[in-house]
């Protein structure tokens, strides 16, 4: 059997999902379409039935193109998601709205158990709601009272779902006359919203008894601050600033660690193993490759539990509500903000955080530009270029140059997120217009256990959904950089050359390793390529890095270290520092200056290098068409750009 | 005097008188904003726009230019 879980958006319908599932919890899409589906299971009588949460509504009409999945599978009893029982929550605080999507659901027939949730809270409003009168306008329905959050009403909720097949009452409609409007006719919608609401405000006149509190709720004294003209982006500035402070300082010692786990694998796996194909594509194609989508993982859990603080405490409402009208212009809405900072420290869950804009046009600019932010990635990229080419001089006698040009790298990302969004806003055609129309709910305490399932299931959708696609463009990389037309015999020929036979172990191995990558595919893709990318400054050995950067940015350092065979032991930064600073091209002239420096950077800013994300546009948009036009579109503005950039400063 | 509510100032209590046909018509029906229904409007975003307000006790928010589609009288 399939339950449906419905309900109004802040009703606590995820808590109410959460205590009937525990961690038995599965996340993926409705069929056809980006929207979340989360499932569970719940036991009743010794059975188990599937428990699916819908999108939180306000109707059964739909705001936008992904809401129309609870229309769809409500509407048609030959869709395969359609439930036989539903448990729909409402917020007891707030009866009237919440009824007229009962009503509707309640009209379509499906037997269906009332969970009156967010008691306390309504309680403390001064509302009091008499059941037994609520219980005659829905004589079909058993009515329940819980209070999801601290983890009341489990047990009676299940209970009424036992009832529910054992129950003969009649079912009697709430209103005549309304069959399911067309989705098109909004006028219809309009009449019978009008027509339910008249019905349900007369007859609460019974149901509800409110005694209002006399005085300013503590949710509008916060509010006064937190959305104060000043205030209100200082604080917000502040929370964010807390957020990059926390994971900037905690990220980085689980990742070394992963980092650490994987690198002690594959040479554990390469020792084990007799030598060969099996051994190389183990140990130096696939574990990496794991490796390589878990080592996202604490800044994806990181950022994710600080959004679900904000979401579950209320403020991120309130974000939304005062950064809107700056966004606008942009063709982006308050919702964009939270995304986009994100994508500072990570663009990954960026744009998995863009689920909760619920106009596509608007979601899907935002996927498009946040990976102009500068994420964390960038950083080794930008400071190994900044401290090669900028020199360590102070402006005004106390302004770091170094720091202005970092700065500056980081502000063109922003520029230009906001920038291509407007271009975009003038491309993308869409028919629904976005519009803002949402609730400010109360602030509330938070609930850890809502906060930890949140950040599970964004971790495990990583994982499971881009992982695969990550994992397989790394199998990819790691054959072009290990095998090549006539590697072993370049190999050959440099391990018996004069320079080869002079050099240390070490030194050995380092230049095998040089000579290994420059001979491979990809070097010679590298080699092909440098007439393409000599116009921005560039040879073919930072055209490798380029293109095994693709990775992650980050692994542009580790490639050059390489190709230059720069030990790896001491100080590595300042010994691949020294070796490119001495790098100079066939007539002479040093490869790295002012302009191809500052032309590398400014190509790392726009250039869409990173997998992990497209796999994650992939997942989101549920399609190749946008991570490819995304990968072209950040291509040529980078190359663009780089070219522009160092035309000038040469 | 009938106004719409986009030009209604703070702290006004006015009551809906109808809502304009528009794309978001439903919707707007569908939060609750349906002729005779109260409504408190509380604050402004730091732009004036968008605006929020009080109905039966939940607070909503929406922008200028969704709010001139409702007309109201004091």
């Amino acid at each position: 059997m399939k339950i449906a879980l419905l309900g109004n958006p802040n009703t606590g319908k995820s808590s109410v999902f959460n205590l009937l599932t525990g961690l038995r919890q599965q996340v993926g899409n409705f069929p056809g379409v980006t929207v979340d589906k989360r499932s569970g299971f719940v036991t009743l009588e010794n059975v188990q039935h599937e428990l699916i949460d819908f999108p939180g509504t306000y109707s059964i009409y739909p705001r936008s193109k992904e809401e129309s999945v609870v229309f769809d599978v409500l509407s048609k009893p030959s869709h395969s998601q359609h439930p036989d029982q539903i448990i729909f929550v409402v917020d007891a605080s707030n009866l009237q709205r919440n009824l007229l999507f009962f009503s509707q659901v309640y009209d379509l027939g499906i037997p269906c158990v009332l969970v009156l949730n967010m008691w306390d809270l309504a309680q403390r409003k001064g509302i009091t709601i008499s059941v037994d009168e609520l219980s005659k306008l829905f004589p079909s329905v058993p009515i329940v009272q819980s209070n999801a959050r601290v983890g009341l009403g489990k047990d009676r909720i299940l209970q009424a779902l036992v009832g529910l097949k054992n129950s003969f009452v009649q079912h009697k409609s709430f209103i005549d006359g309304y069959p399911l409007c067309p989705l098109e006719d909004v006028s219809a919608q309009k009449s019978e919203a009008e027509h339910r609401l008249k019905k349900i405000k007369s007859a609460l006149v019974n149901v509800v008894q409110t005694n209002t509190p006399v005085g300013e709720s503590i949710s509008r004294k916060i509010d006064r601050v937190l959305i104060h003209p000043v205030f209100g982006y200082v604080i917000f500035a502040l929370v964010l600033l807390t957020i990059f402070q926390f994971i900037f300082t905690f990220a980085n010692a689980p990742m070394n660690w992963i980092d650490a786990l994987f690198a002690h694998l594959s040479s554990w796996t390469s020792h084990v193993i007799q030598p060969g194909l099996v051994n190389d594509l183990l140990s130096q194609g696939i574990i990496p490759g794991i490796g390589g989508v878990v080592v996202f993982v604490p800044q994806i859990a990181m950022l994710f539990f600080f959004i679900s603080i904000l979401e579950e405490s209320g403020y991120l409402s309130r974000v939304v509500f005062i950064m809107d009208r700056l966004m606008r212009p942009f063709g982006l809405n308050g919702k964009s903000v939270v995304p986009l900072m994100s994508s500072i420290a990570c663009a990954i869950p960026g744009i998995m955080a863009t689920r909760t804009i619920s106009n596509w046009k608007e979601r899907l600019i935002t996927i498009l530009v946040a990976p102009f932010m500068s994420c964390s990635a960038r950083i080794p990229v930008y400071t190994l270029l900044i401290s090669l080419v900028i020199p360590k001089t102070f402006v005004f006698g106390f302004i770091n140059l170094q720091g202005i040009v970092l700065f500056g790298l980081y502000s063109l990302g922003i520029v230009f997120a906001l920038l291509v969004s407007f271009l975009l806003k003038l491309f993308i055609k869409q028919k629904e217009k976005g519009f803002l129309l949402m609730e400010l709910p109360d602030y509330k305490n938070l609930r850890w256990g809502n906060v930890f399932i949140n950040v599970l299931e964004k971790v495990k959708i990583f994982i499971i959904d881009a992982g695969k696609i990550i994992l397989a463009i790394s199998i990819i990389l790691w054959f072009l950089a290990s095998f090549g037309p006539d590697m072993k015999g370049s190999m050959d020929v440099f391990s018996k050359s004069n320079s080869y036979q002079s050099m240390s172990e070490d030194e050995q191995s380092q230049a095998m390793a040089s000579c290994k990558l420059s001979n491979s595919y990809i070097g010679i893709l590298g080699k092909g390529m440098e007439p393409i990318i000599a116009p921005l400054g560039y040879d073919w050995k930072i055209g490798i890095s380029l293109i095994t950067s693709f990775a992650a940015r980050e692994v542009f350092v580790g490639s050059l270290a390489t190709i230059y065979a720069v030990q790896e032991e001491g100080d590595h930064q300042t010994l691949l520092i020294d070796r490119m600073r001495n790098e100079e091209k066939a007539d002479g002239t040093p490869v790295f200056t002012l302009a191809s420096g500052v032309s590398l950077m400014v190509f790392y800013v726009f250039a869409m290098q990173c997998m992990a994300t497209l796999a994650v546009v992939k997942r989101e948009t549920n399609s190749w068409k946008w991570p490819l036009i995304q990968l072209v579109f950040m291509g040529a503005l980078a190359y663009l750009s780089a070219w522009l950039t160092f035309g000038i400063l040469s | 005097m009938l106004n719409t509510l986009d030009r209604i100032g703070l702290k006004h209590v006015v009551e809906i008188v109808s809502v304009d046909h528009s794309p978001i018509s439903s919707k707007l029906t569908e939060m609750g904003l349906v002729s005779g229904q109260l409504i408190t409007t509380l604050f402004k975003a730091p732009f004036g726009d968008p605006i929020a307000i009080e109905l039966n006790g939940s607070v909503l928010s929406l922008r200028l230019e969704e709010a001139k589609f409702i007309e109201v009288k004091a």
